[in-house]
């Protein structure tokens, strides 16, 4: 199954159509979008605006791919759930974001090894391919980088001294 | 009538604040860190309190620097819970929620640590740059935007 996301705050009608319309192309009917604030409706492929947060946990894990807007959350929980994602970046000038940072966000994740990147409509049908086929798993940096992270925020922790209280 | 000062021995309190989206995801990421801790949560969606649970949660309105009234409002509840809990340290992945509670926690004396987010991969983000000057601690999750001084880098969540 292709889970498809556009992030619960603003609307992507341009990525519900390339998909909808990939779908019709390649005959794919196993596909599920979440919606949002988009208008579109789709009409090749299954759609609810809003899923409540178990019902979305349940459908990424049940999905062979993700699809989604270029958002930090959407490409953290494929990378936590070991899915392969396609992500497209909103753009400002279609009033899908208010500024181009999803751009940015691109570049730095597309050397993710479960990260590919449709930039446009033309380019969705090959991206989902290469996702389809490719293997993924946490490389050992990755976790490394956590690791380390975790530590300095514990030990940050442990130096802050307990809050004093005073009794009258 | 008279004035003792008591130490709280024990576990530490820990406040961990995130807006939505990303920034939940990325401070569920962290919780391990937390572990020991009495902490409490800060956010934007009454579903992340299962996520959490049996730790206290507390739910704030969504809001920005485009939504001036509910930031208000967010505000106002996040000193509420900061001088109700009185923690020990405020820990935030941001963002305009994570800058008003180092704000407020700065009155109590309470440590207090900013996480910007990873996906501000170019520069540190607004809120970030806000609170780099009142935060204790302030990570990016990039090394090449750590400056050596304010601003550090000690790993990242992917």
């Amino acid at each position: 199954m292709i889970f498809v996301t556009v992030g619960t705050q603003l609307p992507f009608d341009r990525l519900v159509r390339s998909v909808d319309e990939w779908a019709a192309e390649a005959g794919e009917t196993n596909v599920f979008a979440q919606t949002g604030a988009s208008q579109y409706t789709p009409s090749h492929i299954s759609s609810m605006k809003f899923l409540g947060v178990k019902e979305f946990d349940r459908k990424v894990s049940q999905a062979d791919l993700l699809v989604s807007h270029a958002g930090m959350g959407s490409i953290i929980t494929a990378m936590e759930m070991s899915k392969p994602i396609v992500v497209m970046p909103r753009l400002a000038r279609f009033d899908e974001h208010r500024n181009d940072h999803q751009l940015a966000t691109v570049n730095r994740f597309r050397k993710l090894s479960n990260v590919f990147v449709a930039e446009s409509e033309e380019e969705l049908g090959r991206a989902i391919d290469e996702a389809l086929a490719a293997n993924v798993s946490e490389s050992q940096e990755n976790h490394d980088a956590r690791e380390a992270l975790i530590s300095s925020i514990s030990r940050f922790i442990d130096s802050a001294g307990p809050q004093m209280s005073f009794s009258a | 009538m008279s004035n003792e000062i008591q130490r709280n021995a024990g576990p530490r309190k820990v406040l961990a604040v995130a807006s939505g989206g990303g920034h939940w995801v990325q401070l569920m990421r962290l919780r391990h860190a937390f572990e020991g801790c009495e902490c409490t949560y800060i956010s934007v969606n009454a579903e992340y309190a299962g996520e959490v649970s049996p730790a206290a949660f507390h739910l704030v309105p969504e809001a920005n620097r485009e939504t001036k009234l509910k930031l208000i409002y967010a505000a106002l509840k996040i000193l509420a819970v900061v001088l109700w809990q009185r923690p020990d340290v405020v820990v935030s992945t941001g963002a305009a929620h994570g800058y008003l509670a180092i704000r407020f926690a700065k009155l109590i004396g309470a440590k207090t640590m900013f996480i910007d987010s990873i996906a501000n991969a170019e520069q540190l983000s607004l809120s970030g740059q806000l609170a780099v000057a009142h935060a204790d601690m302030m990570l990016t999750q990039w090394p090449e935007l750590s400056d050596g001084d304010g601003i550090q880098y000690r790993g990242s969540i992917l």
